[in-house]
């Protein structure tokens, strides 16, 4: 029984395949994947800007939207409607054919990286042997939608917001890719399949997550910044600071094609979020052993959701950076300390079981950040800002 | 030679004559990533993983933004006047002809220079990401150093150059 409900979809793509001739079977499978992971991660968006609306309006001491069906909850309906239904403008200047094949090429992107993801046991559509790269690689893809967004438009503002958005995300991908390479070291594999399975261990009933490690967590909290500044989300919103640049690279866009950007920004945070929990919290592996009777995908989307709250939160939280504070941060604090975990990680590895390994890795750690964050950053003078070509 | 080697095929030299052939800048630029990609889809259907993917982290993910941030950075992506191709259409076509003579020679003579094949075109081995690994820290590992220093000194290089000068005011 709990084996049926832990292998339910599984099962179910297989009963529906079954009805038709064997040469169909193989392309079904894969076609019914794609349309399950299409369905199941705009529904999530949709449930996610509902969370994020009300959540953030509670924490800004307002209601947040409740007029539409019970507390609001028809709330998503009604926005999408609205977006399908509003006039799509496109600005007069504007390159029309880039200006359409941006948000298009946005959220084919962002799909594309679910097919590496193990959304539950035996529930990866595509598992590659080099899983983990190809979602760096298909991630690479979006800073070049958003550029060509910001280009299309003719706006000064739109190529602003691309300019600082192509620029951060180059900066925090090189954190990124560095903090997951401890996980594939340790691993030995780049398949997620096989990142997940080598920590869905158990020793006492406490699972042998990658976060449950000194390097694990160091690696864990620069993921998850660098993640925030990769999906432009507050506090490293930069790119379309709206006291700033109007709404950045997608100024221009309406009706629909706003949408898009909209769907793309929410899934891309969605599946980086999925990748975070795959290779730091265990993928699809429950908390305690106890609790392994739970399905699998129910601890996935768990931790997915879980992830959406704390950006949200931090949203809720944290004020907007200064463009030469999110360089300093992301150059000059977060990359020393990946590449000094990639050290410790290796540190980890070959020094045996027992306690010193504990206690030298997180000295290690420890006083890094310590003397990075507070000695380090006490010299750095961050004056008034400097106007360099607008005095 | 099958019916998705021809499409990306397609797709690939498609993408490269609308990099040559277009007026705009930046859509040449744009055209070329559609080159970059086919490439890249070209290593997926020949089982290359490791080399189709790193093709699209490299070419798309980072030369091809650095190619529309040098655009952008230096003069403007609209056409100049006197147009974009070149007076002398000849010398280009004779040195594109030499170009491709000599990789198509190199290609057909690839099957003999391999060891042990004699001329016949032994079937692909299977290779994973780990045995690329194996062998870049194990045989090849004097290149891959000299590949580092050589990009860390580009890097320092690139950050001098940007730099400001000490006392010119900001």
């Amino acid at each position: 029984m709990i084996e049926k409900a832990d292998q339910i979809f599984v099962l179910l793509a297989h009963w529906l395949v079954s009805f038709l001739p064997a040469g169909f079977q193989h392309p079904a499978m894969v076609l019914l994947g794609v349309v399950a992971i299409i369905a199941t991660f705009p529904a999530l968006f949709a449930i996610t800007v509902l969370l994020e609306r009300k959540g953030l309006g509670r924490m800004q001491n307002r209601y947040g939207p409740n007029r539409v069906g019970p507390y609001g909850l028809f709330q998503p309906i009604a926005d999408g409607l609205k977006s399908l239904t509003k006039e799509d403008i496109v600005p007069f200047k504007a390159d029309a054919v880039v200006h359409f094949l941006a948000p298009v090429l946005l959220v084919v992107v962002v799909f594309m990286g679910y097919a590496v993801l193990p959304i539950g046991r035996n529930m990866t559509l595509v598992n590659m042997d080099a899983g983990l790269l190809f979602f760096f690689a298909i991630g690479a893809s979006t800073e070049l939608s958003v550029f060509m967004a910001g280009w299309s438009s003719r706006n000064k503002y739109s190529l602003l917001g691309a300019m600082r958005a192509v620029a951060q995300m180059i900066s925090y991908e090189v954190p990124m890719l560095m903090s997951s390479v401890a996980v594939v070291m340790m691993t030995g594999s780049l398949s997620l399949n096989k990142i997940v399975e080598a920590q869905n261990q158990y020793t006492h009933g406490l699972p042998h997550w990658y976060i449950f490690t000194p390097w694990g967590f160091a690696g864990f909290i620069l993921f998850a910044i660098a993640a925030t500044a990769e999906t432009n989300r507050s506090p490293f919103d930069l790119p379309e600071g709206e006291s700033e640049l109007v709404a950045g690279y997608f100024t221009e866009y309406s009706g629909f094609k706003f949408a898009l950007f909209f769907l793309g920004e929410y899934v891309g945070m969605m599946g980086v979020s999925g990748l975070g929990a795959t290779l730091f919290l265990g993928g699809y592996s429950a908390p305690l052993q106890a609790l392994n009777f739970v399905p699998s995908w129910i601890w996935f989307f768990a931790k997915i959701m879980l992830a959406m709250c704390a950006f949200i939160w931090v949203r809720g939280t944290l004020p907007r950076l200064r463009q030469d504070q999110l360089m300093n941060f992301a150059w000059k604090f977060v990359l020393p300390l990946t590449l000094l975990n990639l050290v410790v990680a290796g540190m980890w590895r070959f020094m045996g079981d027992g306690w010193l390994r504990w206690v030298v890795c997180s000295a290690i750690l420890l006083i890094a950040y310590v003397g990075m964050g507070r000695v380090g950053m006490r010299s750095e003078h961050f004056g008034p800002r400097s106007y360099r070509y607008a005095e | 030679m099958s019916v998705v080697f021809y499409l990306i095929a397609g797709l690939t030299v498609a993408g490269a004559l609308a990099a040559v052939l277009l007026k705009n800048t930046v859509h040449c630029a744009l055209a070329l990533t559609v080159a970059f990609a086919g490439l890249a889809l070209m290593f997926l259907e020949l089982d290359a993983q490791f080399a189709g993917f790193a093709q699209i982290l490299i070419y798309i993910g980072a030369v091809a933004i650095l190619v529309v941030f040098a655009i952008l950075l230096t003069r403007g992506s609209e056409t100049p006047k006197d147009g974009v191709f070149s007076a002398k259409p000849l010398v280009g076509l004779v040195t594109a002809a030499g170009i491709f003579a000599v990789l198509g020679w190199a290609v057909l003579h690839s099957t003999q220079a391999l060891p042990g094949s004699g001329g016949v075109p032994t079937p692909a081995p299977t290779v994973t990401v780990m045995q690329i690994g194996n062998a870049l820290m194990d045989r090849y590992v004097l290149p891959l150093e000299i590949v580092a220093l050589l990009l860390t000194a580009a890097l320092i290089g690139a950050v001098i150059v940007a730099m400001h000068e000490k006392g010119t005011a900001r």
